[in-house]
């Protein structure tokens, strides 16, 4: 089915090809209505007469309305104004704009005898990256909160989002009315995974943000000494925190598709959602166990953290890229993986 | 609407052969529907008859095991984008986001439409809103509404544009009588604007009410089609005398030919003879039997629905 709506979508305009019985009914009527058509669009009663003449517009029976790129793209601004309109979306941001919060008063609380962080070793002892320098410079809360939740409540906000979208909507039968309406499936599964990766972008920035906010309050901002020592202006710091956080956000591209395929299996929102949860604790599990170094480089979490390479001077891009192109890899594979399961599933729910 | 173009292609919708598959039940078993252009039609069946499945087909949602399905003439599932924003339906029920206000709801099913002009979006969720009497409600999240009113909301998603073609099923369920009474005239309404209403039920009395075709499912497979008057027709109505002799009665209708006696308390009703009525009554009355009532009962779609299957009209098994 898939293909065929492919086929079918590119030519949305196209009406009189005069082979099927219904299109010689409405090339009669095509003169006409092309002017009526017009006059509609620029009218400003057209809202008024659209609702009200069912009569005019039924000279022509299956006469195509025109597709617009930007009122397609309609459907995009309603997957995302639904999205962040939805109490959990919202619980979720909430939690993870929590974090830098937590960890920027427990580093307070712990260096408040002039002591530092994790008892003073070298490197600061244990604790996510960049967290010994937290005191001296509030701007490295945003890298260490970027770090703590990059491995864990990044990826399940995220994975909640994702496995929801398209399993959530069958699970409640809207899935029936939007494919009626017709949004065309691979458009729908289009516009649910941008939604996906613009939660994604908003909530690494709710992160952040909330680390740079909680960070000016707490610690003093000024010059930033990179991993390799050299220091940098402060304002050069806050491009490479923006930088950093949308490297993490980019880092999240893999789960999304994983998630979305997921969701794509089931007609049951929560299984959806538990299940891709389940399958980025197993690749985080994966991933720590020496045994398993062979498959490691293909895990989508492997390279995750090398965004801490954005604070070497000059930037070390191996790492970087190789994330960069494994999330990219996901997204193909999984992405044509739920579009091909989704195009061609029977929707009966 | 008059089919200008003559014949079959008149028909709004036209499947041959269709049939859905799901193991080894058949849930659709080779339909050949014809739904004219302009007409209210029917699609009756008991629950489990093939009804929805038929309708997921017809709208694209599920891809046939075998056969063809055509929608406003062109073929479906492969010409979903052409043919669905010309049809307004309503499967299985309403379905909304519960977190969002009725009016909201429409909004979202209407920029599902990419042939929905966002400019006039809000002025036809409220145009529809006021068609089906929730403008009221328009506000209110639709966690909060009744059953009743979701269905209408459901109609009203149906209603965002202009359609050609109507897929209902089932709209009454879960209504009271006064609401079914409003779904009924809501359909004749559009009815008579020109839209052709293809309309699933279970309820005899409710196709028999709107429907000026029907067409007739059980088992996966169609039993009959066409205009509601002659399928009602086809089964013939029944003689019925009301007497206190019914014994008498009976032995005279047999006498006279009557078929398929069925003597009730004070009742008597056979298949009528071939002969003028006039002088069966007159035979009845010469032979001393007292008639309070007399005269054939009309049929109705039940009976021409029992005549063709054989059996009540109850849930498949």
């Amino acid at each position: 089915m898939s293909r065929a709506e492919v086929t079918a979508g590119a030519d949305g305009t196209d009406g009189a090809d005069g082979t099927s019985p219904a299109t010689t009914h409405a090339t009669t009527a095509h003169a006409t209505t092309a002017h009526a058509a017009k006059a509609h669009a620029t009218t400003p009663h057209a809202a008024k007469a659209h609702a009200t003449t069912a009569h005019a517009d039924r000279a022509h029976p299956t006469e195509p309305r025109p597709v617009r790129l930007a009122w397609t793209l309609g459907l995009f601004r309603s997957e995302l104004s639904l999205t962040f309109r939805r109490w959990r979306t919202l619980a979720l941001l909430a939690v993870l704009a929590a974090v830098p919060v937590l960890v920027g008063i427990a580093v307070k609380i712990e260096t408040s005898d002039g002591g530092s962080v994790g008892g003073g070793g070298p490197d600061g002892g244990g604790g996510p990256a960049f967290i010994a320098q937290v005191t001296n410079n509030g701007l490295f809360l945003v890298f260490t909160a970027l770090a703590a939740t990059l491995p864990f409540f990044l990826p399940m906000a995220i994975g909640v989002v994702a496995g929801d979208a398209i399993a959530g909507e069958a699970s409640a039968g809207t899935l029936r009315y939007l494919l009626v309406a017709p949004a065309g499936r691979t458009r729908l599964l289009l516009a649910k995974y941008a939604a996906a990766l613009t939660f994604c972008l908003v909530a690494t920035l709710v992160v952040a943000a909330s680390a740079l906010a909680v960070g000016a309050l707490l610690f003093p901002l000024g010059e930033v000494t990179t991993i390799s020592g050299t220091r940098i202006s402060f304002s050069d710091g806050l491009l490479r925190a923006l930088l950093i956080a949308l490297v993490v956000a980019a880092s999240l591209i893999g789960v999304s598709a994983l998630g979305l395929f997921v969701s794509t299996m089931t007609s049951s929102g929560i299984a959806a959602m538990a299940t891709t949860v389940g399958l980025l604790i197993t690749v985080q599990i994966v991933d720590q166990i020496p045994q398993l170094h062979a498959i490691h480089p293909y895990l989508f979490s492997h390279y995750w953290l090398s965004f801490a390479d954005l604070m070497r001077d000059p930037v070390y891009w191996d790492d970087l890229v190789k994330n960069l192109g494994l999330q990219a890899l996901y997204a193909g594979v999984f992405g044509s993986a739920a579009w091909a399961r989704f195009g061609a599933k029977d929707i009966a729910s | 609407m008059p089919s200008t173009t003559g014949g079959t292609r008149g028909s709004v919708i036209e499947t041959s052969g269709l049939t859905k598959r799901y193991g080894k039940h058949l849930a659709v078993d080779g339909l050949d529907l014809s739904v004219p252009g302009g007409s209210v039609f029917g699609f009756l069946g008991p629950n489990g008859s093939g009804k929805t499945t038929t309708i997921r087909m017809l709208m694209g949602l599920i891809e046939p095991t075998s056969g063809r399905a055509k929608v406003l003439g062109r073929p479906m599932p492969f010409e979903t984008r052409r043919v669905l924003p010309h049809v307004g339906a309503l499967i299985e029920g309403p379905a909304l986001y519960g977190f969002l206000s009725g009016r909201d709801n429409l909004l979202r099913y209407d920029s599902a439409d990419p042939t929905a002009d966002p400019r006039t979006r809000g002025a036809r969720a409220d145009a529809a809103l006021d068609r089906v009497g929730l403008t009221a409600a328009a506000g209110k999240k639709a966690k909060a509404y009744s059953l009743g009113m979701k269905q209408r909301l459901g109609l009203a998603a149906a209603l965002l544009q202009p359609r050609e073609l109507l897929v209902l099923d089932e709209p009454t369920n879960g209504l009271d009588p006064q609401g079914m009474r409003e779904i009924r005239s809501l359909v004749r309404e559009l009815a008579s604007d020109g839209t052709t209403v293809f309309l699933s039920s279970h309820l005899l009395d409710e196709i028999e009410q709107v429907c000026t075709h029907a067409a007739v499912m059980a088992q996966g497979r169609l039993i009959t089609q066409g205009p509601v008057a002659e399928l009602a027709a086809g089964a013939r109505g029944r003689l019925s005398v009301t007497t206190p002799d019914t014994g008498d009665a009976a032995r005279v209708l047999k006498e006279l030919g009557v078929a398929d006696l069925v003597v009730t308390e004070d009742r008597v009703t056979g298949e009528p003879p071939g002969t003028d009525l006039a002088d069966v009554n007159a035979a009845l009355v010469e032979a001393g039997v007292r008639v309070r009532g007399f005269g054939v009962e009309r049929a109705s779609l039940e009976d021409a629905f029992v005549a063709l299957t054989g059996e009540g009209f109850d849930v498949a098994g």
